[in-house]
Order: C-alpha cells, then structure tokens, then sequence
C-alpha cells in the first residue's frame, strides 16, 4: 500500500530538478576531493578517505531518492505530525547525550556512524508546518493559528540551541520566509532585517572612527539608514513624492553638508546632526498625518523611533549588559576581534583562498591554500573556497548562478501546487535552502558573520547530504503526485 | 481568491531576493577574485610560513657551580616537496656531503606514510636531522640552487664529563605516545628520555615560540604577518643546579670500573644526592646527536645492562648494614636496652636452626654488636621480637610493627627521588609470610630477615639514606639530585624532614656501635686520620660469590655525607665496600685524596672481578 502502483509518478516527477541536484552532487564531490586531497597519490575511491565515504553517503542518498520517490506521496501528508513528534524527541534526547563532537552535543553515534538529528528536523519541521498550514480552516491572519505556525518551528529551534549548535538553530529562521508568502506581512519581514541591518552595522563599525576622528562609522551609518528606509516606505505607503523630496534633499543634504563640514573645517561628531534630523523628520511625519489623517504616516513615524530606540538600546545592551566575555563572542562572530585562531582569521585566509583563484582557478586538485590547512573547516562549512580557489571566478559562479536555478525551479514548482500543503513544504525547502546558500557562502566570502552551517550537497557529511536530499525528493514526490 | 492572488505575486519578491543574494555574492566574488591582486599575491605560494622558534633547553651545573650539560647549535634540514620541483640528488648528496645511497633512503623514509604519519607534500618535513655547524654551512651557500629545502635550528646537548650518565640522562626524539600525551610535543621535537632530563623535563624545555612570516611567489621570507604581532618569542629552559659534587662522581665511577655495583652519597642534612654511580656506566656524549639511535640499541643489548642505574633500580640484600635498623627498632620496642647481652658462640644456633658468624668476643652487648657485626645477637633480637605475644598478642602484630619500622626509616617504598624508575625494595609483612607458609611461621622461620637477607631487599638508595637517616640521629629528607631550580622552588618534598619511629637517643646507641666499627670492628679499613667516621660492613650472601656492601658517614658529629657502596660479588664487605666508602668520604670532605689513597684508588680501578659468563 506504501508504493505507488502506477508509473506517472516517472512521468511527472521534474527531471529538471533531477538533473540539478546530480550537478550539484558531483561538483559537491569533486570539490570535495580537492579539500581532503592532501597526499601525493589520491585515492578517492578508498572508503578511509573523505571523498571515498562522501561517495558511499552519495550512493546512499541516490538509493534514498529513488525510494522516497517510489513511496506514496499522500504517506508524507499521513505521517506528517508522527515524524514531527519522533523528532522532537530525538532532538530533546540528543541533550543529553553524553557523546561530545567539538563541544557540541548534536550526534547520535550509532557504532560507525554518527548522526545529525537536526538536519532530519528540518524536514519533519517543514512537513509538520505544510500540514498544519494546509488544513482547511488554517487562516494565517488569526492570532492563534500564526502562533501554533511559530510554536511550529521555534520549538525545535530552541531544542537545537540547547545542543549548543546555535548555527543549525538559525536556519529555522528560514520559515519565517514560508511564512511571507502565506500572507504574513511584510513590515514583519522588513522590520526583522532592518533590526539585523542595524545591530550588525552599528556594533561592527561603532568603534571605527571617520576620517574626521569625531563620527562613528557604525552610528552614522545606522542613522543614515533610518532616514533612507523611512523615506523609502514613505514612497511606497503613503504616495508621497514632495514628502520624500522634502526629507532626502533637506536631511540627506543636512548630513552630507554636516559630514563635509566635519572632515575639513572643525571635525565633530555628526550624529549629534543626524539625532536632529531623524527628530526633525519624526515632526514631519506626525504633521503630515494630522494634516492627511492617514495612518500610513503614523506606521512609518513608529518605524523611525522604534528603530532609533532598537539601535540605541542594542548599544547600550551590548555595552552595559552583556558580560565580556559574550561582548568578546559577538565581537569575533562579527570578525571584529582579530584572533588568529577564532573566525577573523578564518574568514581572512578563506578570503584569501578564494582571491587566490583567479579568474580560471587553479585546477582541480592545484589548490594550495585550502591543503595547506590553512582554512578551516576546508570539507566541510568552508567547502566554497576549494571552489573559489581551484574553479576560480567562473567556477564559483557557476555554482552560484547552479544554486539560483535550483531555487527558483523551486519557487515555480512550489507555485504550481495545488495544495497549500505542497506549496508550503516547497516554500519551506527553498527557503532552507537559500538560508544555507546565503549564510554559507556569504561568510565563506566575509559579508555574513561566521555561523557553522553546511553548503547543500557540497559540504562533507552524510547527515547533511541526506537531510537536504530528502527534503527535495520528497518535495519533488508532492510534486508528481499533484492533481491536474 | 482575489487576496491569493495577491499573495501569489510575493514569488516575485522571493525570487528577487534570491537572485539579488546571488548577484550580490557574484560581485563580490568578482571583487576578491579579479578586481583585488592582494589576495592572489598574498596566496601566491603559500602566504604564511609557521616558523618554531625553539627555546634552549635549560643547562645543569653541579652543586659547585660547574657546567655539566650545555647546548650546542645544530641543524635540521627540512623540504617542502611540492616546492622543490625537478631536484638533483647527486647534487644535494655532493653538497651535504651526503652518500647518495644514505640521501635516497632518507627521502623514501620520509615519504613512506607508515613511517612518518604526518608527511605532507605541503608542509615542511624532516629530512635530516642534527647536522653540525659545518656540514650545514656549505649547505646554507647553495641553498638557492634547492628550492624547498629549508634549515632549522635547533640545540642539542652536550656534556663537559664523562660522569653522570644514569643522573643527567639524556634527550631524545618525541614517541608517538609522547604525543598523545602532551599536545606541546610535535614529531620531531625533543623529550628528556632518562634521568634528569626526563624528571625535569617540563622545567628544563622551556616553551616553544612561533614566528607567522609571509612569503612570496618564490619562497622567499618577506617579513612578518602583521608585523609580527601574532608571533611569539619562545621561553627559554629553566637551568638547573644538581646536587652532584662532580668530582666525587667521577672518583666513584673510575673506583667502580670493571666491576657491577653502585655507590650512593647523600648529604644527611639536606637529602642531597652528592653522587650516584651505577657501574657499569657510559660516557654521556655518546647519546647525543645522530649517533644516538645506535648508541641507544648498543648500550639495551649490552647483557651487562649499562642503562640500568643500579643505585636506584637495583634491590639487593642489604646484608649487615640491615643491621642497625634493627638495633634501633629492638631498642625503641624495649626488646633491648643498650646494656642487653645476647650469646652468640659461633653464631646464632636455636632448635635446630643454624645462623653461622664469625669469631668474637661472647656474649656482647649492641655496642660491640653492630662493631663485630654479630650474626647471632640480631637473629635473638628478632627471635624475641616476634615471639614477645605478651606485647603484640600475635606474631602477625610483631610483624607488621616491625615492618612500620621498616618502613619509617625509607624501606619497601619508593623514597620519591626525583629520578625515573625508582624501585621499592622489599620489606614482608605478615600477610606477606601468611601467604607463603600458609599461617604456619615464627621468628625463626623468618630469622634471616635480621641480618638483612631473606626476604629483605633494598636499593643502593636505600641504604645511603639510611646512612643519612643514622647521621641525622633519626630522620631524612627525601634524597633528590635537582638542588636548584632556576626561580622557581624546590618540591616541598624535597626541603621537609621525614622523622622515624627511633626516638634520637637510640640512634646515639647505634652511632657509637658505627664508630666502634671504624675504631676496632669491621670497617676498620674506612679510618681517615683526622675525620671522625662512622660505618657499618655489609656481606650479603648469595648465589654466587658474596656481595660486598658499606654504609656510613662522616664526620660522626654534625655529618656532611653518608655514602652506601655495594658491590655485586665483591665478597667481604672489608674487601671493596669499605675502602670504596672511605675513598668517596675523604674525596668529598676534603676535595682530593692523600697520595696513599691515591695509591689505593687507582689499586681499586684496576681490580676486576670475575662475573664468568653466567647469564645475567
């Protein structure tokens, strides 16, 4: 009864995705090689080698997608809650679990084999999300249901945390993306980056002075930000086009006059002038919505205070509350502290790894800097640099641009699902997808901070290669079997 | 549906947002990879070097402040092999002076991963090892003609005597387990392997430093990584002082060449070790740079065992320097009191039961006792000892009090010198005896142990302290041969004084039997005209032919050494012990021999004994 007894699931399963993923997989490998390769006579095919058990996780993972293929689609609608609630307790039980791996409590060592609960959660978490969503009654806009969705997914979130592996715990954000195209609304989404825009920018950069020795990069910067995000809104939301020329040309203009005056006349501290402006453009917002009595202006007044206050609460709660030695944690996550064997220096000689590559790279297997361990991590979360530095620019690319086909083949096959379930997993997978995409890689290049999270199929590993594999073939089984 | 679909269009807004990630990723990786040349240059050939900086080991000196071990420049040479390209070996073996053959199974060794786990043709790898200044220097002018080839300094030792060898040990490369152990070690570097340099090791090594230095295209150093602000300088090795009176040592090794035994000078008030000779010996300068690895196996196969220090790792009967532990310990139970007299016709002769001992005056109290050495007068002590069931209810109580004795005066127990290896010796107790006459035992079944054979055994050690122990009137300090550590204090251990279950005035006893021995006794051959000492004989049977043993001190009040001699099959305690102990005493007291001495000194060093080719 679990198998599929006709054969359209072959037919109308997406051999477009198909093929991406065995592309994907292959270079995943040969990369791979090039990371472990470390000897003078490469022997990938040797299970005692990475490539060679990476190669047997691979086979696994082709056996697994053909038979997740070969299984009833409606046994994933079924068993949705059960796996979710199987889960739950293996990440509640891998707490306690006396088995240490770096510091990090997250595996299940089953004699040879040691597994990742988390990467499977991901999983369960998104079909358990597609099957609530999908009920019939769920509306997202009603208080109770938007909260069991986040229950949903912060639950194992927090479990993941307790494992101590914050990084694996930050890709559940992802479905807060899910969640934005089942109607919640967007200013959440907007708000959330801007408040990560801030605390970022505004921490890195407190401490780096201007040139004129007064003005903190970090603080103009935020500032500058808050008033180009409220004129922005002002555009889209309230229509306002004089309004908005109003605030760039006198505001930006106020700052930009005050920044020159700084740097070449009597240096000062900027901000004080950027404080006056965001007050100043409070004011304006607050006149122009007694005056037009539209409550757009008083979202976008609240935006600009409320982001003000964030930013300067962020500040004083990163100066006064935190202890120093979290101060020192946050600080080398954002590659402040230069510790030449914390994330600075990573991220420096995985940035020098892929600048040495060049345009061409330096061939498969040529690299040096990945096999000089130099980078760390070379096989697993900073597997992009064997890339950048042995396929170069064009290789790089490639695998990039690879990646954006991949999602975007999946938000159109997401969309043409008949189902809120199927569409809601597919978004789910994406968007779990591009969270590793963009997390992985930008801190491989040193734009995001360094947070220990796998590359899909290209990081070494078989719990990952396995969970990002059953989380797209199970999504493409959906697929086939939808109606029409 | 009209809200759907316009929820449907937030796609768009996903999709841009995924296309702009990757846009945004592309420039950047445009950005890094064509636009900026630092990183391509700062690649180019591996960036950063990791230099180790060693530290020199600290040196030793003896307790009158002469140099005994220093360090000398030698040079490692090692090779990135994914550097070097097309090479010529004729060349490189020609310039390093080198056969080609020796060079070619070097490069293979190093190759072959199941000798050396780590290699890489990325990293930098041993290829020789310890060369001298000289075979390196004309190395070091063509090394531009050997890309890849880099040279390391590094120290090894050296030693100014031929003494010492078993005390100041020496260093060797790191073991595999060495490793695992202590992540400080890396391969190739070098661990103390015996004596002091094992025990001191972690005072003696120092603390590695590192310099991160960037290269360019080609190899060549071009400074350091930020300006060397991640380097770190390396700590130098504590020096240490030993306690070891140089000469004394060297006196003793030369008195006991040709023969298998040892001789241990402690100085009683401190626990000073002043010399440890274990015969037979090697000259430490054979340990040392690449002729070490054949030395080593040479000295291990050798059936004489020269590694072995016997003073420490040797149990031997203690013979009749047993003696006075127990005429203090029949003194302090109240067996005895100096004025008990014991018969002794011949020797001790109960129930069928025959000590022998050699002629004396009969009966004799402990005085004359310990001064003739009677057999029989300790043999009756013990007899009454572990028959007195009125005191101890048992003759397990009697035992095992005599074992706390025992034990109280540095006996069956490691002394905690602060040397590798220390054996315990052997002191029974009851359970011990239990066991091996299944509960069925007495005093006279266990008499020998009197006279210290038997079960009894000690280490040359041992026995010095309980010369030391005896000096002291009734405590030691444990022995150890590190008199000082450079800024940093000695081991409590070594500074605090261990007192015996002996009150003093019994010890005065003994002292008084110890000097009879030297004035009219046994040991009369130890007298030195104008120092006042005292000493105690030794003849443990044996197998084979007897083993000569002596322990005293000197001066008998306020002493500044107490020495054990043991002679493996030298016969009479008188006949090497005795001379050997006088030899050393006035040695050390008085910093050279009297011509006589120097007469029977060199008489000593050319005896040899007759060890046949039984095996060992």
């Amino acid at each position: 009864m679990a198998y599929t007894k006709d054969s359209t699931v072959w037919k109308n399963v997406d051999w477009w995705t198909i093929a991406l993923y065995v592309v994907l997989v292959t270079c995943g490998w040969f990369s791979i090689c090039g990371a472990s390769y470390d000897y003078g006579d490469p022997d990938f095919l040797d299970f005692g080698t990475r490539a060679g058990r990476q190669l047997a996780w691979i086979g696994c993972s082709a056996g697994l997608g053909f038979v997740l293929l070969m299984l009833e689609d409606r046994l994933y609608d079924t068993y949705a809650y059960l796996l979710y609630g199987i889960l739950l307790l293996l990440l509640f039980g891998t707490i306690f679990n006396p088995h240490e791996i770096k510091g990090s409590r997250s595996w299940i060592v089953l004699g040879p084999v040691s597994l990742q609960p988390a990467e499977f959660a991901k999983f369960a978490t998104a079909l358990a999300l597609a099957k609530f969503m999908g009920e019939y009654t769920f509306t997202l806009s009603r208080y109770r249901h938007m909260l069991a969705c986040l229950l949903l997914f912060l639950l194992p979130m927090v479990l993941i945390v307790c494992q101590k592996e914050t990084g694996s715990a930050l890709v559940y954000l992802s479905f807060f993306l899910v969640l934005y195209r089942e109607g919640m609304t967007g200013s959440v989404l907007f708000a959330g980056i801007c408040m990560v825009i801030y605390f970022i920018v505004g921490i890195r950069f407190s401490a780096d002075l201007m040139a004129d020795g007064c003005t903190s990069w970090g603080e103009f910067s935020v500032l500058a930000l808050i008033l180009l995000f409220s004129t922005l809104l002002l555009g889209t939301y309230c229509d306002n086009q004089k309004a908005v020329r109003h605030l760039l040309s006198v505001g930006g203009g106020l700052m930009l006059l005050s920044l020159l005056f700084s740097l070449y006349v009597i240096p000062f501290d900027v901000t004080v002038v950027q404080a006056l402006v965001c007050g100043a453009m409070v004011v304006y917002l607050l006149y122009l919505f007694l005056r037009e009595r539209l409550v757009n202006y008083l979202y976008i007044l609240l935006f600009a205070v409320g982001s003000v206050g964030f930013f300067q609460s962020a500040d004083y709660v990163f100066n006064e509350v935190l202890e120093p030695h979290q101060q020192i944690r946050i600080k080398v996550l954002l590659g402040m502290e230069d510790d030449p064997t914390g994330a600075g220096y990573n991220v420096n000689q995985s940035k020098i790894a892929i600048g040495s590559g060049g345009f061409w790279g330096k061939g498969f297997l040529n690299g040096t800097q990945t096999k000089l361990k130099y980078v760390p991590e070379q096989d697993t979360d900073f597997i992009f640099c064997t890339v950048g530095e042995e396929q170069g620019f064009v290789g790089a690319s490639a695998v990039l641009l690879l990646f954006a086909v991949l999602i975007l083949r999946l938000v159109w096959l997401a969309e043409r699902q008949t189902t809120r379930f199927g569409r809601v997993y597919g978004y789910s997978v994406l968007s779990i997808f591009f969270f590793h995409l963009f997390v992985n890689v930008g801190m491989v290049l040193g734009i995001t901070p360094v947070i220990g999270i796998p590359l899909p199929f290209f990081s070494y590993g078989g719990s990952s290669l396995w969970g990002f594999t059953i989380l797209l073939f199970v999504f493409l089984r959906i697929d086939a079997g939808r109606e029409g | 549906m009209e809200r759907d679909y316009q929820l449907s269009k937030r796609r768009y807004v996903i999709a841009a947002a995924v296309l702009l990630v990757v846009a945004l990723y592309i420039l950047r990786l445009f950005a890094l990879q064509i636009l900026n040349d630092d990183y391509k240059k700062n690649a180019d050939s591996n960036a950063f070097l990791r230099k180790v900086q060693y530290p020199s080991r600290g040196v030793m000196y003896d307790r009158t402040g002469k140099l005994l071990v220093y360090n000398q420049p030698a040079y490692d040479i090692t090779v990135v092999m994914k550097e070097v390209g097309t090479l010529d070996t004729l060349d490189l073996a020609r310039t390093l002076n080198l056969p080609i053959d020796y060079l070619r199974r070097r490069f293979r060794d190093m190759r072959d991963r199941r000798l050396n786990p780590g290699y890489s043709p990325y990293t930098n790898q041993v290829l020789l090892t310890q060369l001298s200044a000289e075979e390196c220097g004309s190395f070091q002018e063509k090394l531009f003609k050997f890309p890849g080839f880099y040279i390391q300094r590094r120290t090894i030792r050296q030693y100014n005597y031929e003494a010492g060898a078993h005390i100041l040990g020496d260093i060797g490369e790191v073991s595999k387990g060495d490793i695992e152990k202590d992540d400080y070690y890396q391969q190739g570097d070098f661990i103390g392997n015996l004596g002091v340099e094992r025990s001191y090791e972690e005072y003696l090594r120092g603390e590695k430093g590192v310099e991160i230095l960037l290269r360019d295209a080609h190899g060549r150093i071009q400074g350091h990584y930020m300006d060397g602000k991640l380097d770190k300088d390396a700590v130098p090795g504590k020096n240490l002082t030993l306690s070891l009176d140089i000469e004394t040592q060297r006196l003793g090794e030369r008195l006991l060449e040709g023969k298998i035994g040892s001789i241990v000078a402690i100085e009683p008030s401190t626990g000073e070790v002043l010399c440890m000779v274990s015969s037979p010996t090697y000259d430490p300068r054979i340990m040392v740079g690449r002729s070490r690895g054949k030395s080593h196996l040479r000295l291990a196969a050798d059936p004489w065992k020269p590694l072995l220090n016997r003073a420490i790792m040797g149990a031997y009967p203690p013979g009749s320097t047993f003696k006075t532990t127990q005429g203090l310990t029949f003194l302090q139970e109240g067996i005895i009191n100096p004025g008990t007299t014991y018969p002794c016709f011949g020797g001790f002769i109960y129930k069928g039961l025959r000590v022998g001992c050699h002629g004396h005056p009969s009966p004799l109290p402990l005085v004359p006792a310990i001064a003739t050495s009677c057999n029989g007068y300790f043999c009756w002590g013990l007899y009454y000892m572990i028959g007195a069931r009125s005191k101890y209810g048992s003759v397990q109580n009697a035992m095992n009090t005599w074992r706390d004795y025992m034990v109280s005066m540095g006996f069956g127990y490691p002394l905690g010198i602060d040397l590798p290896g220390e054996k315990r010796g052997m002191i029974p107790n009851a359970s011990f005896y239990d066991k091996a006459y299944r509960g069925s035992w007495n005093g006279l079944t266990i008499i020998s142990i009197a006279i210290g054979q038997g079960e009894v055994t000690a280490t040359p050690l041992q026995i010095a302290n309980l010369g030391a122990t005896i000096a002291n009137r009734g405590y030691f300090i444990t022995p150890h041969v590190v008199k000082e550590i450079e800024d940093c204090p000695l081991d409590t251990l070594y500074r605090e004084r261990r007192y015996t279950k002996v009150d003093r005035q019994y010890y005065e006893t003994v002292v008084q039997g110890m000097r009879a021995a030297v004035l009219g006794g046994t040991c009369r051959g130890a007298n030195l005209p104008d120092i006042e000492v005292c000493g105690k004989t030794g003849t443990a049977q044996n197998r084979g032919k007897d083993h000569s043993a002596f322990m005293g001190f000197a001066p008998m009040n306020d002493p500044k050494i107490a020495v054990a001699v043991y002679v493996e099959n030298g016969g009479w305690g008188a006949t090497y012990g005795v001379p050997i102990g006088k030899l050393i005493m006035e040695q050390y007291l008085k910093g050279k021999l009297s011509p006589e001495d120097e007469v029977l000194a060199t008489d000593i060093q050319n005896r040899r004994i007759d060890y046949g080719i039984h095996e060992r």
